[in-house]
């Protein structure tokens, strides 16, 4: 165990300094730099040499090698340079303004979706074609079939246009929560109901529920002890890709609703080119992702003992 | 498809079961539903421009911002551009990037994931820490920091789709020939002194084209999804051609005034993503053996 979660690590600092380079390499090689417009909106073409200066401040007139090594070292102490869309600040302090934000409503958004997904999902399998399992089951693929940007347009239509009951934007109390939460959840949301409906329904036919029924146990105890624990397995081993909905979802989610989160400020520093900004954050996630990969696959070997690790990536 | 020189046993258990998947995909009325309404927009959105007597780009100052009328029944949008034509036309930049994404997923993936399963070894080292390096990040994100770098465009989307969706499809290729190259059929036939070439394209490949199939099916409607979401943030395609997704974006913010032109290409793209989501979802039930039970 001790050695497949070092080997995992080791692959995931590999991936991360691969991918380093490549977002590097391709970021500075392509066309079209930071400060090609500076000089105003007339489109003035700046003097070589305040050119010169600002690259030379930045440490854009190295050579590439140069760039990466200077920058990785730097990055390892938890530097990673000044945004270039805006000066006056770090990318760090950036990242460490924005983060609590994404993270309180990321976190929020995955407990939501965590507990009615499954809930949906075990009332569905419960009740399986009844009105129950038809709206549950509607609802879910509505989930998966609008992006959340477009339920978060319907949102503020509806509730912030029309109704003029929860604000269109901004952050703030609670009910500047409801809106994006909504929106946000529905994904993730749909798609543990869609897992645990089918592992539940898989588990009802098993040998071991027939026993449990005819020794007489009430039905909760057969749900809580019998179905649920076993039914849950497989949906801890979608965690990875649930994650990466509530990353790529914060991105559109915070610019519909203008939330100052890291997801929004990632979005804008695609539109201005903004390379410390767009390569901090993308390592972060990256990180972050791969991490929680890991710990879904341990979680999935350790409620489940005929998991061997290692084993995985073969199915 | 009664092919002469076979035995009427192998004929029949050929037939039998993609004769069976069928049979079982044709009852699935959500399946067949999807089928008919994904086959329905494609055709729209390849003779429909034809039809329409407006251009998607067809500026008219005098008719701007229209509600929904017999003249244009999706309105007009802030530039006097029928929306209607822009839906439709629009539909032929989604629905194609969705096809084409996964088309060439599959000639990219397929191929690299047999060759992975199938030697193993080195090989399979190089192609499995490629896929590895690919799906460390969430694709999405991925495709989004690739479009920065090459900018926006039509063919740009495409490649930088393709990039982050070949993956899927070779590790589910990869999986399947690591777990069929040891049974007992593939040892038989190497052992009656079978090439490489017959066993791979003979034996493994007609066993594993369920899955394969059903993968790239739902990776149309996901594919159509992430290209919306590019499009959406604007970094996919260039106006004035439109997307779903694009249009989406481009008006959202005017919702106040103008909600027709951002709520219909929204309902058509929710549409084509449910109706490929149900044919991938009758495809996976009729083609998992798991469901002859």
């Amino acid at each position: 165990m001790f050695r497949y979660v070092i080997n995992r690590l080791l692959g995931l600092f590999v991936t991360l300094v691969v991918l380093s380079i490549i977002v590097f390499v391709l970021m500075h090689a392509t066309p079209g730099g930071p400060f090609d417009l500076e000089g105003g909106d007339k489109g003035i073409p700046l003097p070589d040499a305040v050119r010169q200066e600002i690259l030379k401040k930045y440490d854009l007139d190295k050579p590439l090698v140069m760039q990466y090594f200077s920058y990785v070292n730097r990055a390892i102490h938890f530097d990673f340079g000044r945004s270039f869309a805006r000066p006056s600040e770090t990318v760090a302090g950036l990242i460490g303004r924005t983060w609590k934000v994404s993270f309180q409503l990321g976190i929020a958004t995955f407990a939501i979706a965590l507990v009615l997904g499954i809930t949906m999902g075990l009332i569905a399998a419960l009740h399986k074609n009844t009105w129950i399992d038809y709206f549950t089951t509607t609802l879910a693929v509505g989930g998966t079939v609008f992006p959340n940007f477009v339920i978060g347009i319907m949102l503020i239509i509806v509730f912030g246009v029309y109704l003029r009951w929860l604000p269109t934007n901004g952050w703030g109390g609670f009910r500047f929560w409801i809106m994006p939460m909504i929106a946000y959840s529905m994904l993730p949301m749909s798609q543990i109901a869609r897992y645990t409906r089918s592992s539940v329904l898989e588990i009802l036919e098993e040998d071991y529920i027939r026993t449990a029924k005819s020794k007489g146990l009430r039905s909760r105890i057969i749900i809580m002890r019998h179905i649920m624990k076993n039914a849950l397995i497989p949906v801890i081993t979608v965690g990875g890709l649930l994650f990466s909905d509530v990353i790529t979802g914060s991105f559109f989610i915070e610019t519909i609703f203008r939330i100052p989160g890291l997801g929004r400020y990632f979005t804008s520093s695609i539109m201005e080119r903004d390379y410390p900004m767009i390569m901090a954050t993308a390592l972060l996630l990256g990180a972050l992702f791969g991490l929680v990969n890991l710990i879904s696959d341990l979680l999935y070997a350790v409620v489940d003992p005929r998991v061997r690790l290692g084993d995985k990536e073969i199915s | 498809m009664r092919k002469s020189g076979k035995s009427y046993t192998e004929w029949k258990k050929e037939r039998g079961f993609w004769q069976d998947a069928i049979y079982r995909f044709k009852r699935n009325k959500l399946a067949v539903t999807g089928f008919y309404i994904s086959l329905l927009l494609i055709l729209i959105t390849v003779i429909g421009p034809m039809l329409i007597p407006y251009a998607y780009s067809d500026q008219d100052y005098s008719l701007i911002g229209l509600k929904p009328s017999l003249a244009h029944p999706m309105g007009t949008d802030d530039l006097g551009r029928d929306v209607l034509s822009r839906v439709v036309y629009g539909g032929r930049i989604s629905l194609s990037i969705g096809l084409i994404v996964q088309l060439a997923s599959l000639l990219i993936g397929l191929p690299l994931g047999a060759l992975a399963g199938y030697y193993g070894g080195k090989v399979d080292y190089v192609i499995t820490r490629l896929i590895d390096i690919m799906m460390a990040f969430p694709s999405l994100m991925l495709a989004i920091i690739i479009m920065v770098v090459v900018g926006p465009g039509y063919s740009n989307v495409l490649f930088s789709m393709i990039l982050v969706t070949w993956p899927t499809i070779a590790r589910i290729a990869r999986g399947q020939f690591l777990k069929l190259r040891e049974s007992e059929f593939v040892v038989a036939a190497r052992a009656v002194g079978a090439t490489n070439r017959k066993i791979v394209f003979r034996h493994i490949m007609p066993n594993i084209m369920g899955p394969v199939i059903v993968a790239v099916t739902l990776g149309i409607p996901t594919s159509i999804f992430r290209e919306a979401g590019l499009s959406f943030l604007g970094i996919g395609v260039v106006p004035p051609v439109p997307s779903w997704g694009q249009m989406v974006g481009e008006y959202y913010l005017q919702v106040q005034t103008y909600w027709h032109i951002s709520a219909f290409p929204a309902l058509v793209l929710g549409l084509s993503i449910l109706a490929f989501t149900f044919v991938g979802d009758g495809l996976q039930d009729a083609l998992s053996p798991k469901n002859t039970k």
